[in-house]
């Protein structure tokens, strides 16, 4: 036998597993989408409070957060780049400030939703009973839509370390990126969700 | 082993994306603020489809990716029209 045919072809599809991370979006999709079918109902049904209750929420915080989102979203698709072109360097560098960011949203969250603690509004709080069926079904969507938001930041940034990791110890390489091209599809649908958030929750005042 | 078949977004073109983005959050931001009714959460709407649009055309490769991945993804956005629709309807004449 010759020396060609000894060695193993590893098996593995990374087409497949691109097309698994899709199908697994678009179940995330579906998800958000219909708490936004909730959303839109009741704002449409409690039209004033709504409005109202959105007032009460930083437009600055929200739009600090929107950018370092889209930011992030940005330097992940450039590690991505910086991968498919054999640069460690900048794939490191690149997936570093995309968890910096998402950091900083963590951190502005952390506020964000602090301040609504600190003034008693917050799911099962003594308050919350008292206000009437709008606020009381706004700031219960607000607080559920956002929390899964943040929940999903945080597993987007588990993702990410380990990718971060692998790059670094050469498991991700030029020829085996799949992992992280998944890893970066997660973080833009992470984005995605928030583009519609921001304005959803924010804005529309 | 030619496996690797995702295309390579250049820097500059992830750069301009952004800059799109962020000019997209500055108007919505800006036209809300000014009352236009009911008008602006249809205006706010119609710029985020724009921004989803963006990102999975540019960040998450789907310009570069093949018919079937493409046509799934229309086919859940129909789905999703589809729900919408038929949860209003349904609202509407309750």
């Amino acid at each position: 036998m010759s020396e060609k045919h000894n060695h193993v072809e590893e098996h593995r599809d990374d087409e497949a597993s691109k097309l698994g991370m899709w199908l697994f979006i678009f179940t995330e999709l579906l998800l958000f989408g219909g708490l936004f079918i909730v959303y839109s109902i009741f704002r449409h049904e409690y039209y004033q409070a709504f409005r109202e209750s959105s007032l009460e929420l930083s437009v600055t915080i929200g739009a600090i957060n929107t950018i370092a989102l889209l930011f992030s979203s940005m330097t992940v698709a450039m590690a991505l780049t910086a991968m498919q072109k054999n640069d460690k360097k900048t794939a490191l560098i690149m997936i570093s400030i995309t968890l910096l960011m998402a950091l900083v949203f963590l951190v502005n969250k952390y506020f964000e939703w602090g301040h609504k603690i600190e003034h008693g509004l917050y799911p099962g709080s003594a308050l919350m009973p008292l206000l009437d069926r709008g606020h009381l079904l706004y700031f219960s969507l607000y607080f559920f839509m956002t929390g899964l938001h943040a929940f999903h930041i945080i597993v987007g940034m588990v993702l990410l370390f380990v990718c971060l990791f692998k790059v670094k110890n050469g498991s991700i390489h030029k020829e085996k990126y799949a992992l992280l091209e998944n890893g970066a599809l997660y973080w833009h649908l992470v984005d995605l969700i928030w583009i519609f958030l921001f304005p959803l929750m924010y804005l529309i005042s | 082993m030619a496996n690797n078949v995702s295309h390579t977004t250049e820097y500059r073109t992830l750069g301009k994306v952004l800059l799109f983005l962020m000019f997209c959050t500055f108007l919505t931001i800006t036209v809300t603020g000014i009352h236009l009714g009911p008008l602006s959460v249809t205006v706010a709407l119609i710029i985020a489809c724009a921004k989803a649009y963006t990102v999975m055309t540019y960040f998450m490769h789907l310009k570069y990716e093949s018919l079937l991945l493409k046509l799934l993804v229309g086919f859940v956005f129909v789905l999703f029209v589809l729900i919408i629709l038929i949860t209003f309807i349904d609202y509407a004449f309750r």
